[in-house]
């Protein structure tokens, strides 16, 4: 036997070493349906918790929508569980192409191919479409999955500084004698909710003549005038090349993604990129709920402009509660706690009182930048928002944090 | 030599450091968190178009990098 203890011991440390650091991470089992209402069992073992979730990527509330149930149980029973190949061999069905089609007419792009992910998407399309005389210049704050496929790709690499315009250009001055400048970011950026400049990143890309890609996983489906993203909040539909986004947050919350701009770009992803190549695309249910999920949203605003008001009600009541928040307009609304200990005991607190979400602290956020990230969905009533607000109010109340500074709150609990 | 080590440390304060943390000519820079090797690039290239010189990729390690004094002595051997 290969696995030594001594073997297993090197892990056990390890594993253990993470426990001590407090970053070893829980599951929380959920034995409903994800919704604003769920049953959780914490810790393992104990008896199941009804509680309000706040902390889904479940922003348009699709996640167990009726009619998109429905949707995925026709789809399996018309085009079957699995396609036990990849897309190119014989794993590409009629609803494959139609999703794609439906994907580019929703976002405004020329086509789009699907991924299993948008995990996959991003570690794929990279080095699909640079090579090493190319540039890719990213925000500093981008998804760890971006990072990942920038890793992945031969072009050369640099940052900016998040949402820094005047440090961008300087960037696209400095690597001008690239083949292809890609300029690289988050729509809506996941951890403090804030959204990419997207009109000033287009014109300095037309001015540089530099590629603009946007990850649209946080603001497909909700962000702009009728949910099509961030580049339709930012007026421009037709300056972005390429847009990254997945089918599992505010799209139906199940799983895929996709690659969705120029089409010689997306050919480019069907005939390079690895992760489409080499491993089965989205189950068909899933896509036949996708499908769904992109007619309800076609045939209305309803959902985005439910989210709307839900987000500005809850920004609204932590306000007026006293908490510090990040400031923004997204359904991510970060509760700022700054240190690590007080975000893990608010977190803590707020689930004995029946609200789930989750404290994140370094690395997951800048050290001295501990929070709640709260997530709101057209799913909630405002009775949901209620309840949470009163939970916050009382937990805060505890901690004495209400009402008070950045400052103030570090001078008690420190970074 | 003293005007070079105070052009890189400037460089970097400007490009990478966003908060008041402080930086000294032995500070490490790569290992210490405050460059990430992903970033590095606008420091060669920076070296590069300020002192007129080519850095091979081999020789701009993170280990070459990593402080204010180190980067200088590997900027000195590139200057004609």
């Amino acid at each position: 036997m290969a696995y030594s203890d001594k073997t297993r011991g090197m892990y056990s440390d390890i594993l253990t070493g993470l426990q001590d650091a407090g970053l070893f991470k829980m599951e929380r089992y959920i034995h409903s349906p994800q919704a604003a209402d769920i049953e959780v069992e914490f810790p393992s073992g104990s008896s199941l918790k009804k509680v309000i979730n706040i902390c889904a990527n479940n922003y348009l509330g699709l996640s167990s929508h009726p009619d998109v149930v429905k949707a995925a149980h026709e789809g399996l029973d018309s085009h079957g569980y699995g396609m036990s190949s990849v897309r190119f061999i014989c794993g590409t069905q009629d609803i494959h192409r139609q999703l794609e089609n439906m994907v580019s007419e929703f976002l405004g792009t020329e086509d789009t191919i699907l991924f299993p992910s948008c995990m996959d998407a991003n570690a794929g399309v990279f080095e699909a479409v640079l090579t090493k005389d190319d540039v890719m210049i990213s925000d500093r704050l981008v998804h760890a999955s971006i990072i990942d496929g920038i890793r992945l790709c031969s072009a050369m690499h640099d940052t900016f500084k998040h949402s820094d315009m005047a440090h961008l250009e300087s960037k696209l001055q400095l690597h001008h004698d690239r083949r292809l400048k890609m300029v690289i970011t988050d729509g809506v950026f996941s951890m403090d909710g804030d959204t990419a400049k997207l009109d000033e990143m287009a014109a300095l890309c037309e001015k540089y003549d530099a590629l603009l890609f946007v990850d649209e996983s946080h603001a497909s489906g909700f962000i702009g005038k009728t949910g099509r993203g961030t580049h339709e909040k930012y007026g421009v539909m037709d300056k972005v090349d390429i847009i990254t986004t997945t089918f599992g947050k505010g799209l139906g919350g199940a799983s895929g993604g996709c690659v969705s701009g120029r089409k010689e770009l997306v050919e480019m992803c069907r005939q390079k990129a690895r992760p489409y190549l080499f491993s089965n695309t989205i189950a068909p249910p899933v896509v036949a709920g996708v499908i769904k999920v992109l007619e309800i949203l076609s045939a209305n605003t309803e959902l985005r402009d439910k989210l709307e008001k839900n987000t500005e009600f809850w920004r609204k009541g932590l306000t007026e509660a006293g908490l510090v928040l990040k400031d923004g307009d997204t359904p991510i609304v970060p509760v700022m706690l700054f240190n690590a200990k007080l975000s893990q005991d608010v977190s803590r607190g707020l689930y004995e009182e029946g609200v789930y979400a989750i404290g994140f602290f370094f690395p997951v956020v800048p050290q001295g930048q501990a929070r709640i990230r709260t997530q709101i969905s057209a799913g909630h009533e405002i009775h949901h928002l209620e309840k949470a607000l009163d939970a916050f109010t009382k937990v805060g109340k505890k901690y004495n944090i209400l009402g008070k500074s950045k400052q103030e709150i570090i001078d008690m609990y420190g970074m | 030599m003293e005007e070079m080590l105070e052009v890189v440390r400037e460089y970097i304060i400007e490009e990478y450091v966003e908060d008041d943390s402080e930086v000294t000519f032995d500070t490490p820079l790569i290992s210490g968190g405050i460059v990430d090797s992903f970033s590095m690039v606008s420091l060669k290239r920076f070296l590069e178009n300020k002192y007129n010189i080519s850095i091979p990729d081999d020789k701009a390690t993170p280990e070459a990098f990593d402080s204010v004094n180190k980067i200088c002595v590997l900027v000195k051997e590139y200057i004609a």
